[in-house]
């Protein structure tokens, strides 16, 4: 188990969204959320990161066997948990290469690794922006100023391919993305795939898990994961919808 | 929740805050004729200067302080400030410096001994009331490039002084101009001959030490046919719990094709989070650009002072004159900034450019005020201002007044204004990917200004980026 999240309860204002959520995360592999509009699931990625929105007020979230909860959100991301953003915040002026150099160059230090240089990170940087599909000016452009959606969301996954997390939770990363973006985007995804990092993917489309392969589909519902199941469940989903599940207990 | 941290964050320490202990030659606080007298026999002036002086002087007393902007403070007691302070041992040469003096510049950064004096940078280094030295000024000589004291310019170049001062910025212009006309102590003559680019960067660097003393700096620069000069000043004053007041006049003048650039670092002592001590900074900033083609640029970074009264303006009379202003105004603790500009167009296809960058932050509070003015003779002129303000938390203030008044119908007025908080989303984001939250704020920042900071030479841009992580960064856990 990589992360492990019991018996949450999570409040955005006054509003309790999480009501009790059950989830583990097995290293190595892939799991899916998939839930009705506004069931919680952009909270439950929230909460994990440490999100200002979210309180907690009961529970718990634990990370390689320790409790999460009073990292600072840059902890968190320093011990390796990464959130593609719904929708990415757009930070004017700020060189997209710099502030990436800065982030990876904080991670290294943090794992007690030397820092690039800026020739070594921009060869590092291009590598996979060729690999991405994405245009040479990402470099000097600023970080998802004026960036197309597709383009945003390419960006996202750029930081994930650098940054090299283990818990990689990638909310509704394939919205907005035409056929060759999906496609880019989940290769690079599968190519970040291995026994001791572990995805957690949220999306209402098969189109995505048909190329990530998920190995267990979870349904997010009414605050709580009501059903957990193999990829089988999808095909159901899409066809009946979410009204059918219903909390067991 | 997350405002109480920036808050930690942005508190910055004032590191320019030290006092040297040096004999000084200080005149009793107060403010009369035989002060003005006083004044100008210490700096050996002619009969012509007092003269003007005193009529300066008799303007003033007609006048009130204006209380138009958007500023808060106790009122100024015009009695209670020494209006001339100097260290005792006046230097004719370096090595009569008070080595305290060089020492106190070298802490600055600004090391004033020939063997280590900056590379491709001359500095007219004022300490109080009086210029204490003046770097590669036989150099600059070669080139007919005149680079003095306004003190010794007034003493040895009065044909141009007085063709010159006074006439971009008059001396009963406003209340603050008017008592500076009467009492101005010291400052830099700049003058370019034709067809001159000035091969160093011009630099005066204002220190205020001594307690109770106003300074009142004037600064002229004449730039004649086709010459250039990029000309920068940088400021600061010991930590007090008492305001101090700083009452600046700078004239700029642009002959045909010539161009100045002209960038301030202000980092006077800007008070504590209460709004105790602190500079009182009242500036009246202005350029003309006389000849065709001409042009003044004026860069701004604003950081220090308790109160900043202050609009760098651009009269565009010659056709086809450009005039820029760019500003990044940073008022936190308990600071305020009235701040802007003012362009004048009156030749034909003139153009201006504003952008004004304001940040304010725990309990400061920025405004910005500019006026645009197409007279009906600027046929063509055109203008594009820009004015962002970033808020770091929820006491401060932003506020925007930007006045237009246009009589040339073609004219093309773009005008862009727009008030962002430091959103807790982009801090979010940068510090999702691992980034600790005070380098996040910075880097906000910095992308804020970036616009602003790339019109800087570089060495000053260098300072400029350290000035403003020392201003906004304090100890975060
Ligand atoms: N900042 C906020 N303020 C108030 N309510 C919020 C806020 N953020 C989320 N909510 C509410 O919390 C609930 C859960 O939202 P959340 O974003 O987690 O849903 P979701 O499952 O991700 O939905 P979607 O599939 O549409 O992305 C919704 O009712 C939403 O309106
Ligand atoms: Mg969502």
């Amino acid at each position: 188990m990589i992360l492990d999240i019991k018996n949450l309860h999570a409040k955005i204002g006054d509003k309790e969204i999480l009501k009790g959520l059950n989830l583990s995360l097995e290293k190595g592999k892939v799991h899916a959320i998939m839930g009705p509009n506004g069931a919680g699931k952009s909270t439950l990625s929230k909460a994990i990161v440490g999100h200002y929105d979210v309180e907690i007020t009961a529970g718990d979230i634990s990370y390689k066997g320790k409790s999460l909860l009073e990292l600072s959100p840059e902890e968190r991301a320093l011990e390796g948990i990464f959130m593609s953003f719904q929708n990415p915040v757009e930070v004017p002026g700020v060189n997209n290469a710099y502030f990436l150099r800065t982030a990876l160059n904080a991670k290294r230090i943090h794992d007690g690794k030397e820092e690039l240089n800026a020739a070594q990170f921009l060869r590092l940087m291009r590598e996979h922006l060729t690999a991405l599909g994405m245009k040479p000016d990402m470099v000097s452009r600023s970080l998802n100023e004026g960036f197309s959606g597709g383009e945003k969301k390419r960006n996202e996954i750029l930081q994930m391919l650098i940054l090299e997390p283990d818990v990689i939770i990638l909310d509704e990363i394939d919205s907005g993305l035409d056929i060759d973006a999906l496609k880019a985007v989940s290769e690079g995804i599968n190519q970040m795939k291995d026994e001791k990092r572990s995805f957690l993917v949220i999306t209402h489309y098969s189109r995505i898990l048909d190329y990530l392969k998920p190995d267990y589909i979870h349904v997010l519902k009414d605050g709580k994961i009501l059903k957990t199941a193999g990829v089988d469940l999808v095909e159901k989903l899409e066809s009946e919808g979410y009204d059918w599940i219903k909390d067991e207990l | 929740m997350e405002n109480k941290q920036i808050d930690t964050v942005v508190a910055g320490d004032y590191k320019l805050g030290f006092e040297v202990d040096i004999e000084t030659d200080t005149v009793e606080a107060g403010l009369d004729e035989n002060t003005i007298a006083f004044i100008s026999q210490k700096k050996e002036e002619p009969k012509w200067m007092l003269k003007l002086r005193l009529k300066a002087f008799e303007r003033w007393k007609k006048m009130s302080e204006p209380h138009w902007a958007h500023l808060d403070y106790e009122p100024i007691d015009y009695q209670a400030i020494s209006y001339f302070s100097a260290p005792k041992t006046a230097p004719s040469s370096l090595d009569e410096v008070d080595p305290k003096i060089l020492e106190a510049y070298k802490k600055l950064g600004i090391p004033l001994d020939e063997q280590k004096q900056l590379q491709g940078i001359a500095v007219d280094a004022v300490f109080d009331s009086v210029s204490v030295k003046t770097t590669y000024s036989e150099e600059l000589n070669k080139h007919g490039i005149i680079f003095c004291s306004i003190s010794e310019a007034i003493r040895e170049h009065p044909e141009l002084i007085k063709k010159y001062m006074f006439s971009v910025v008059p001396m009963s212009d406003n209340y603050f101009a008017a008592l500076n006309s009467a009492v101005f102590t010291d400052g830099t003559f700049v003058y370019i001959p034709k067809g001159v680019r000035c091969p160093m960067e011009l630099s005066t660097y204002f220190r205020i030490n001594a307690l109770n003393t106003g300074q009142f700096e004037r600064t002229l620069i004449v730039a004649d046919e086709g010459s250039y000069v990029s000309y920068n000043e940088g400021c600061s004053a010991p930590t007090r719990d008492e305001h101090q007041l700083h009452a600046a006049v700078v004239e700029l003048i642009t002959m045909k094709d010539a161009e100045i650039k002209y960038s301030t670092i202000q980092n006077w002592y800007p008070g504590d989070a209460t709004g105790k001590g602190g500079i009182y900074n009242f500036v009246t900033k202005r350029g003309l650009c006389q000849g065709e083609n001409s042009k003044i640029s004026w860069t701004q970074v604003e950081t220090g002072s308790a109160i900043t009264w202050k609009y760098p303006s651009c009269i565009l009379k010659g056709d086809n004159s450009v005039g820029e202003f760019y500003s990044v105004a940073v008022t936190t603790l308990a600071q305020q900034a009235d701040t802007g500009t003012k362009m004048i167009h009156l030749g034909k296809n003139t153009s201006s450019t504003i952008v004004s960058k304001g940040i304010s932050a725990m309990k400061g509070q920025n405004t910005y005020r500019g006026l645009v003015k197409i007279a009906s003779s600027a046929k063509g002129a055109r203008n594009h201002s820009e004015c962002d303000s970033l808020l770091i938390g929820s006491e401060c203030g932003a506020h925007t007044f930007p006045y237009l008044e246009s009589k040339d119908t073609q004219g093309q007025i773009e005008h862009e204004a727009s008030t962002s908080k430091i959103s807790d989303e982009q801090l979010f984001y940068l510090r999702q990917r691992g980034i600790n939250e005070e380098d996040a704020v910075s880097m906000i920042v910095h992308g804020f200004c970036k616009e602003v900071f790339s019109q800087l030479p570089m060495e000053y841009a260098v300072e400029a980026k350290a000035l403003l992580n020392l201003t906004l960064e304090g100890s975060v856990g």
